[in-house]
């Protein structure tokens, strides 16, 4: 029920954007996520924009797990 | 970055696994709250890399496993009233009440649609103007937002045909009732991720602080799990209870501040019957006074009647992670998601549901 996947904001006009999902293009309603803009990837959980993906967040997180994959693969050796 | 392959990565899984393993001494039993991560665990088959010392155990957090016979009992009378539509998200259908079900009275003739957003039960009610449009609000903080949106949306156009029916549950005050039962002892807790989008992770401060149970909040793809795991490992074998976020690139500990604002300005918190809980205080959300032309409660005077429980059905126990689906007589005979009895084998996240599409009695 919680279900609420990544999709990228093509366009707004007022409340409501046109955001791709795995190449589908789809309405979105930001007037939960106001501060969206074009260019950003939101969430969207039933027709709805949730939250803006933090890209800085994403990359670190995915920094860190190449770290530990390293310390993993030179421990293995 | 496109938030979803990136997170899926083989390699990347290997070198996670390797650090659990690796630090995972001590026995722990963590459970997902929430139901789309027990699909995730078991899509990603992420149980069987998991070590020995580590066990995984689903909880309560599927807003449709939990709706109470009485309150589906409810929605099939409304849906049986003439000129009244009853707007749904599809998994409710087949959930069967206490005598029937919303798809076997639809078969009959009352007109149940499904629906895919609250903008769509908007809709339908604006295209039928002589009916009254019924929207089943069910869902967990992710999902009340915006069934709080589509009542201020009615409200600002006078739409004088839509109503909801308020089945809202709020997850902290259910985690809470869960733990003071005290019949599942865990040493920490995978935090649902989209409800805590909305929350913030700050809804789980009490946990760590009144329970001593460490707290992760985690997103839905493989190495998000995995990640949680880890710091939840970390946290167990080095005494510690805190909140922290497995991710971070959707959670923050505040929230969706503009969603708890319209949230609260519509709803405000009552008494929840939940199913296998019993009533939780304060866990349940109904329209307030302002809104009560909108509250389907109030709008229609119904009385279904005494309520029903499927016999030898043990969705209550799964429900509060007493039990697992395999625990119970009925799962996978007179069970099934073509025939189900309860209504964990019915949602797509009912953790009887998962265990039976993901492997059956070798889960």
């Amino acid at each position: 029920m919680c279900v609420a996947i990544p999709a990228l904001i093509r366009s707004i006009d007022n409340d409501v954007a046109q955001v791709e999902i795995g190449g589908i293009t789809q309405q979105a309603n930001l007037q939960l996520c106001p501060q969206a803009k074009i260019g950003d990837y939101v969430i969207v959980h039933t027709g709805y924009a949730i939250n803006i993906l933090d890209q800085e967040e994403a990359k670190e997180t995915l920094e860190l797990f190449e770290s530990i994959a390293r310390v993993a693969a030179e421990e293995e050796n | 970055m496109k938030y979803a392959s990136e997170f899926r990565q083989g390699r990347l899984a290997s070198g996670l696994i390797e650090k659990i393993k690796r630090s995972s001494r001590t026995p722990v039993n963590f459970m997902e709250f929430c139901g789309s991560h027990t699909v995730s665990i078991f899509r990603y088959g992420i149980r069987q890399v998991l070590p020995e010392t580590v066990t995984t155990l689903s909880g309560p957090g599927c807003p449709i496993c939990v709706t109470a016979n009485a309150d589906l009992d409810r929605a099939i009378a409304l849906a049986q009233i003439p000129n009244v539509i009853v707007a749904s998200f599809g998994d409710v259908l087949r959930v069967p009440g206490s005598f029937t079900s919303l798809q076997a009275v639809r078969a009959e003739g009352a007109d149940v649609r499904v629906i895919y957003s609250a903008m769509d039960a908007i809709k339908i009610a604006e295209d039928n103007p002589n009916k009254q449009v019924i929207l089943l609000g069910i869902g967990f903080e992710t999902t009340t937002p915006t069934i709080a949106a589509s009542i201020v949306q009615a409200k600002q156009e006078n739409l004088d045909n839509f109503s909801v029916l308020s089945w809202h549950k709020l997850t902290p005050p259910a985690m809470k009732a869960l733990l003071d039962a005290g019949d599942v002892a865990l040493d920490g807790l995978i935090c649902p991720g989209h409800v805590s989008i909305i929350t913030g992770s700050q809804a789980w401060e009490f946990i760590a602080r009144d329970y001593g149970i460490p707290c992760v909040v985690a997103g839905f793809e493989p190495l998000d799990i995995l990640q949680c795991i880890d710091m939840l490992v970390t946290q167990a074998e080095n005494g510690e209870a805190k909140v922290e976020i497995a991710y971070t690139r959707g959670v923050q500990h505040e929230g969706n501040t503009v969603a708890q604002r319209l949230m609260s300005q519509v709803f405000e918190p009552c008494p929840a019957q939940w199913r296998g809980m019993g009533t939780i205080p304060d866990s349940g959300l109904k329209l307030r006074e302002e809104f009560s032309s909108f509250d389907a409660e109030r709008v229609f005077d119904i009385d279904p009647g005494p309520t029903r429980e499927p016999k030898g059905c043990i969705c209550g126990e799964v429900l509060r992670g007493v039990k697992t689906p395999i625990d119970c007589p009925l799962f996978g005979r007179t069970c099934t998601p073509e025939s189900p009895v309860g209504a964990c084998m019915v949602s797509s996240e009912g953790s009887c549901f998962t265990y039976h599409l993901y492997g059956g009695k070798n889960a």
